[in-house]
This record gives C-alpha cells, sequence and structure tokens, in this order.
C-alpha cells in the first residue's frame, strides 16, 4: 500500500469513508471544520450523504435518523460543539444504535480557545450526556493511529449496538503525517433493526431500548460490564522494570514516549503507559507495571486533573500518583524528565 | 354507499384524553398512507409531547427524538432511504418552540419530507402550559390571568414563517367539523404527494384540547370554528412549490 | 321503511374505545345519537345510536376520535 502525506482531520475522514460511513451532518466549528470540508465532497462522491447542519443539535438527530435508518453515520465538533451533541449522544446511546463521533479537543470551558488540548476528558468518559450510557472512546496518537482506530469504531459500534467516539485533539488533527489507508468498505443497511418501514414485517420503534427490554438495570449493566471487560486498549512502553510511569494519551503520549528515551539514555527508569481506549479505562494495563513502582505521573493538557483520578483507580494507589498538567501547551520533554526525577528524589 | 373502516395501522386503541383532536388526525393519516399504499414503507419521527403517545398504536415504524428534534432526525432517514414515506408528527410546543429551528431548516432546505404539526395552543402533556400558537389573553397554567402579548409575544404563525420559502407544499387544516376533516385530509394527501415527488410539505392542524383548555367539546369546537381561526386561518398556501395568496 | 328500501349498508359501534366526549352527538345531523345510560369498562358514558334515524352518512365515523364507528355492509 502506497503511503500518503495527509492532514489529520482529512485522513479521518477519508478512513470513516472507507469504513462504509454514508452519512454526516455537521456544524463548522475550529479545529475541527477540515472534517466537513474534506467529507462534503468526498461522502457524495462515495455515494453518501453531507448535510453541513443548522446547528450541531440538528446535524447529531440526522445522524441519529441516519444510523436507526442502518446506515453508518457520523458527525464530529470541539469543545462548545461537542457539549451540544451530548443531548443526541445519550439519545442514539438509550436507543443502542450504532454511530461515531468524533471531538477534536480544544481548549477551556466556555468558549475557550483553539488551542490543542485535552479538556473534555470527563464529557467523553463519563457520558456526557443526561442518563446511564457509556461509549468506547478511542484516542489516537497519530495521524495513522486515526485512520486504523475509526475502522475499529464503526465495527465496535455495530457489534455492541452503541456509539463510539474518537477524543482526537488539535494538534493530532492539524498536523501532517504519513499514513497507509485501508481499502474502501461497503456497509449492509439492512440490519433487521433498521428503519426503513415495516415491509410487511412487524412495526418497529426506535426510543430508549428500557421501555422494551425486561430487567433493564440488569441488562445494561451487562452490556457495559462486557464492553469494559472485552475492549480496553493500551501501548506500554518499558513499564516492567520502570520506577515511575507516566500515564498519557493522544498529543502528550508522545511529548511523554520521547521523555522516556530521553531519561533511560541517563540512566532513569521511566516508564510509559499509553491508554488507546479512555472508556473502558486500560486497568489490565497496569498489571503489567513493575510492582514496586515507585510513582506515577500524569500528563494531561488541561487546567484541572481529569485523566488523574482514572489513573489512581486503576493503580488502586499502590503507588502515588502524581500529576502534570500542560494547559493549552504542550510541554517540553526535558521538562517531563525533570519533574519525574524530582518525584523520584521525594520518593527515595 | 362503500364501507369505512377502521384503517388497519390504527393498531390498538390511541391513548388521548377524550375529545383530544390528535385521534382524528392519527385516523386520517392512516387513511391517507394506506390508500396511497405507503404504510409498509412510511417512517414516523415524532418527540416528546402528546403526539409520541401514538407510537405504540400507530403501526408505521419510528423513531423518538429528542424534544424538537424530529425535523433533523425524519431528514437523516429520508437522505439515506429516499424510497421511504417520512413524516414528522409534532405538537406546537415540539416543533414551534424549543425545535423551531430544527423546524424551519428543514423546510429552508426543501427536504422530502413530510411536517404534520399539530396546533392545539398550549402544551398538552406537561399539564396545559403557555404554547408558541397560545392565543392572547389565553390563561394556562404559565399564563394564570391570560397571555400578555406584551411580554409573551404574538402566537407564532408557522404558515407565515414558512410561505416565502421555496417549499412544495402548505396548508392548515382542522379538525373541528366533518368538513373540515375531510379537507384535512386531501392536504394531507396532497402533502404526501408532495414529498413522493420531490419537495417539502407541512400541514398545520387545529385542534382541540378539551382537558387543558378547560372546555367541554361543544365549546372546543366552538372555540376553534369562531377564534382560533380569526387568528390561524385554515386553507392550502403553497401548493405544487407556488404560492397562492388567499 | 319498505323492503325495496332496505339499507346495503350500516353504522356499527366499537362501545369499548368510546371515550364519551359526545362529539358525534354534536355533530351528527340527523340527531340520530345520544348518551346512553351504559358506561363502559373505562368508565365512559357510551352513545345510544338510532339506526331508524340513521341514514349512513358516517360523519360520526368522521369525527369520532377514537374509531368507535364504522359503516359496514348489512347482513
Amino acid at each position: 500500500m502506497p503511503r500518503r502525506l495527509m492532514k489529520g482531520n482529512d485522513a479521518l475522514s477519508e478512513a470513516a469513508v472507507r469504513a462504509g460511513c454514508r452519512f454526516f451532518g455537521g456544524y463548522p466549528i475550529t479545529p475541527q471544520s477540515e472534517i466537513l470540508e474534506y467529507l462534503s465532497w468526498r461522502l457524495p462522491e462515495a455515494g453518501g450523504t453531507f448535510i453541513q447542519a443548522e446547528s450541531e443539535l440538528s446535524g447529531i438527530n440526522m445522524v441519529y435518523g441516519a444510523a436507526a435508518a442502518g446506515f453508518r453515520a457520523m458527525t464530529s465538533s470541539s469543545g462548545p460543539g461537542y457539549s451540544l451533541l451530548q443531548e443526541g449522544i445519550s439519545y442514539i446511546a438509550s436507543a443502542e444504535l450504532p454511530a461515531v463521533f468524533i471531538d477534536v479537543q480544544r481548549y477551556g470551558s466556555g468558549l475557550g480557545d483553539i488551542f490543542q488540548a485535552q479538556s473534555d476528558y470527563w464529557q467523553a468518559t463519563r457520558g456526557g450526556g443526561h442518563g446511564d450510557y457509556r461509549t468506547l472512546v478511542y484516542a489516537p496518537a497519530s495521524v495513522q493511529e486515526g485512520v486504523d482506530l475509526i475502522q475499529v469504531a464503526f465495527d465496535k459500534a455495530d457489534q455492541y449496538r452503541n456509539p463510539c467516539q474518537i477524543l482526537s485533539d488539535a494538534s493530532i488533527a492539524q498536523m501532517m503525517e504519513p499514513v497507509t489507508l485501508p481499502e474502501m468498505h461497503e456497509h449492509d443497511p439492512n440490519a433487521d433493526w433498521a428503519v426503513r418501514g415495516k415491509r410487511g414485517g412487524d412495526f418497529k420503534r426506535v426510543t430508549s431500548t428500557m421501555y422494551y427490554i425486561e430487567d433493564f438495570d440488569a441488562y445494561i449493566k451487562n452490556k457495559y460490564d462486557v464492553m469494559a471487560e472485552q475492549e480496553q486498549r493500551w501501548e506500554s512502553v518499558l513499564v516492567e522494570d520502570a520506577d515511575l510511569v507516566l500515564v498519557a494519551y493522544g498529543i502528550s503520549s508522545r511529548i511523554c514516549k520521547e521523555a522516556v528515551e530521553i531519561a533511560r539514555a541517563q540512566g532513569i527508569r521511566l516508564g510509559l503507559l499509553r491508554p488507546i481506549t479512555l472508556w473502558p479505562f486500560p486497568v489490565k494495563g497496569f498489571a503489567e507495571v513493575n510492582p514496586d513502582v515507585k510513582a506515577y505521573l500524569s500528563v494531561e493538557l488541561t487546567s484541572l486533573p481529569k485523566m488523574e483520578d482514572d489513573v489512581k483507580l486503576a493503580c488502586e494507589m499502590k503507588a502515588p500518583v502524581e500529576k502534570f498538567l500542560g494547559g493549552a501547551n504542550i510541554p517540553e520533554s526535558t521538562a517531563i524528565v525533570e519533574r519525574a526525577v524530582s518525584i523520584l528524589k521525594e520518593q527515595r | 354507499m362503500t364501507e369505512k373502516r377502521i384503517p388497519e395501522l390504527l393498531v390498538e386503541p390511541n391513548k388521548f384524553c377524550p375529545g383530544c383532536g390528535h385521534g382524528i388526525i392519527n385516523r386520517v393519516l392512516a387513511e391517507v398512507l394506506e390508500e396511497m399504499e405507503l404504510a409498509d414503507r412510511a417512517v414516523g419521527s415524532l418527540a416528546v409531547g402528546c403526539a409520541c403517545l401514538m407510537m405504540d398504536t400507530f403501526g408505521t415504524d419510528w423513531i423518538q427524538a429528542p424534544h424538537g428534534r424530529a425535523a433533523a432526525v425524519a431528514v437523516g432517514v429520508k437522505r439515506v432511504r429516499p424510497e421511504c414515506c417520512v413524516f414528522t408528527y409534532q405538537g406546537d410546543g415540539d416543533s414551534m418552540s424549543i425545535g423551531f429551528s430544527e423546524t424551519m431548516y428543514a423546510a429552508i432546505r426543501n427536504e422530502n419530507i413530510t411536517a404534520i404539526l399539530v396546533n392545539n395552543g398550549i402544551f398538552g402533556m406537561t399539564g396545559g402550559q403557555m404554547a408558541p400558537t397560545s392565543l392572547p389573553g389565553q390563561r394556562t397554567t404559565t399564563s394564570p390571568k391570560g397571555r400578555d402579548p406584551e411580554l409573551t409575544g404574538r402566537p407564532l404563525n408557522m404558515i407565515n414563517q414558512m410561505k416565502q420559502l421555496s417549499i412544495g407544499y402548505l396548508a392548515r387544516g382542522s379538525v373541528a367539523s366533518a368538513k373540515d376533516i375531510n379537507k384535512l385530509k386531501k392536504y394531507i394527501r396532497s402533502a404526501i404527494e408532495t414529498q413522493m415527488n420531490g419537495g417539502y410539505s407541512m400541514v398545520e392542524v387545529l385542534s382541540p384540547c378539551p382537558t387543558n383548555w378547560k372546555m367541554n367539546m361543544e365549546s372546543s369546537l366552538a372555540h376553534i370554528e369562531n377564534t382560533v381561526k380569526s387568528i390561524f386561518p385554515v386553507g392550502e398556501f403553497v401548493k405544487n412549490g407556488e404560492r397562492i395568496d388567499a | 321503511m319498505a323492503q325495496s328500501e332496505k339499507k346495503n349498508v350500516c353504522m356499527t359501534q366499537n362501545h369499548d374505545v368510546c371515550k364519551g366526549c359526545g362529539s358525534c352527538i354534536l355533530q351528527c345531523p340527523k340527531n340520530a345519537l345520544s348518551f346512553s345510560d351504559t358506561v363502559n369498562h373505562k368508565g365512559y358514558n357510551v352513545v345510544d345510536l338510532d339506526q331508524e334515524k340513521c341514514i349512513q352518512c358516517a360523519i360520526c365515523y368522521t369525527v369520532c376520535p377514537d374509531y368507535v364507528f364504522e359503516r359496514v355492509e348489512a347482513k
């Protein structure tokens, strides 16, 4: 397969089309707008539908309709627009429909700003909208990984009949990297649950499945328990003998990987545990870590700690969990090494 | 004379209050879909409010949208399944208040869907609060002294909002009399025909809510005839994409 | 009624679904409908139909919100 140089947002869009996505309804917002721009011509070319909706609220509900009709459908947004998607995500999860959402994270609450950040961790992993649901959340750390994970996201959305999310950020979305794209995949929209008129059968009702499933509490808990058990993904780098393990995803994990290399060259035993799924958080990955690890350092591009909570739960506080908060600034890898060294000194 | 049978699409007795107009509108829509042989490929989109009670009793495929978003959901279905007859069925609070934007933009894009918007001037399911269509002076649980246009604006006339757009079909009917109901059936048939030939169609229906109007049947029907119609005139306003200036 | 004018259709009622709103009574052109003393299982007063006055115009079918009436072939 030839490799192509592509921008993160463009590559993610092309990969979605090749995963069989044939519907997109969305609204422009920086730093996500290239996804709309790309799909505005690419989806019609592939026989699909692109609609620039009047709002994110409308866009996600168009996705709800297209997904209910059996088609692979997607929307994307960022920051303030991502908040507007949450109502629809709750409904789509409640109706147990497959769909994929991309959040290209930007910085801050309210309007915030368009810089890269990892501010939406809780919205993505805690549900975001109202009620009892979870979504599988994939966090690519490179353009290629975004291409690979969006295929997985569409397949897993079908497998579990549950929305899946790609939690990207302004850096991964805007950078250009070489990618290998997958072959075009055509998706069969005529699942037995797909709404397309009853056509001689019983009429179908797409709404909260709680109305029609007996012992719903047990059913839905089991559904998400199975996902939490089966779907954890992570990458670990030199964690088996590490004195300190960095935990980071997306763009910050790339800096942390470099920090591990720098530290190891200096004889400092640093490791990295990189969650690829943020929900479920890769608790299993922590079993690979040196049992005598002295500390964890959770690295996030936020002003307030978020993923740090999951790190504490995952390691069961068997070692202290410290945090490195980058805000809207991607930290220097040397700054992370310095911080790790100072934590290790305190732990002695 | 020929037989008149209750349409098979009405699979169970409806769940509306005594005298509610929804039951009639449901039946008229069912008759049209069966007569046009579209029942098997019809998909309805509804949201929240009394309209959603028909999801169990009206035997087409259904999607229940978030409050106000039924038009956006319908658009998603119709764009990927153009062979389906896709309609929304919403009350005035749902379609004209929280869902004004979704309702209007489906029309602005001239989407090939049919919107059936039931105007009874009140939020029925939540217990009789003021709607965008409540009349000046109308007492509701959130306008106990009567709707004051100085504070809350004038009743929203959705037909006026839409009639300047490039759309296929636009009408307002009523269920206040047998004559009105027969006309309503023609409007709904024209609306569905418009959709299947390409173009947005909307039929608003003036409908009684005796429960929340706190009126008996006779007063409810008279109220539509004598008062509601003077603010919301009935008739066809756009046909075959051409504006009819009545 | 003479045998030659025997009606080929008649109106039937499903009292179970009636909610007693009385819209049919108000709109029947021949005053063939009136409230009955009978109460159905939902607790609503149902409607009596006077077959002698009825002209099978089916206005009751049209205006009934609850699908009480049908016009069917007379047996």
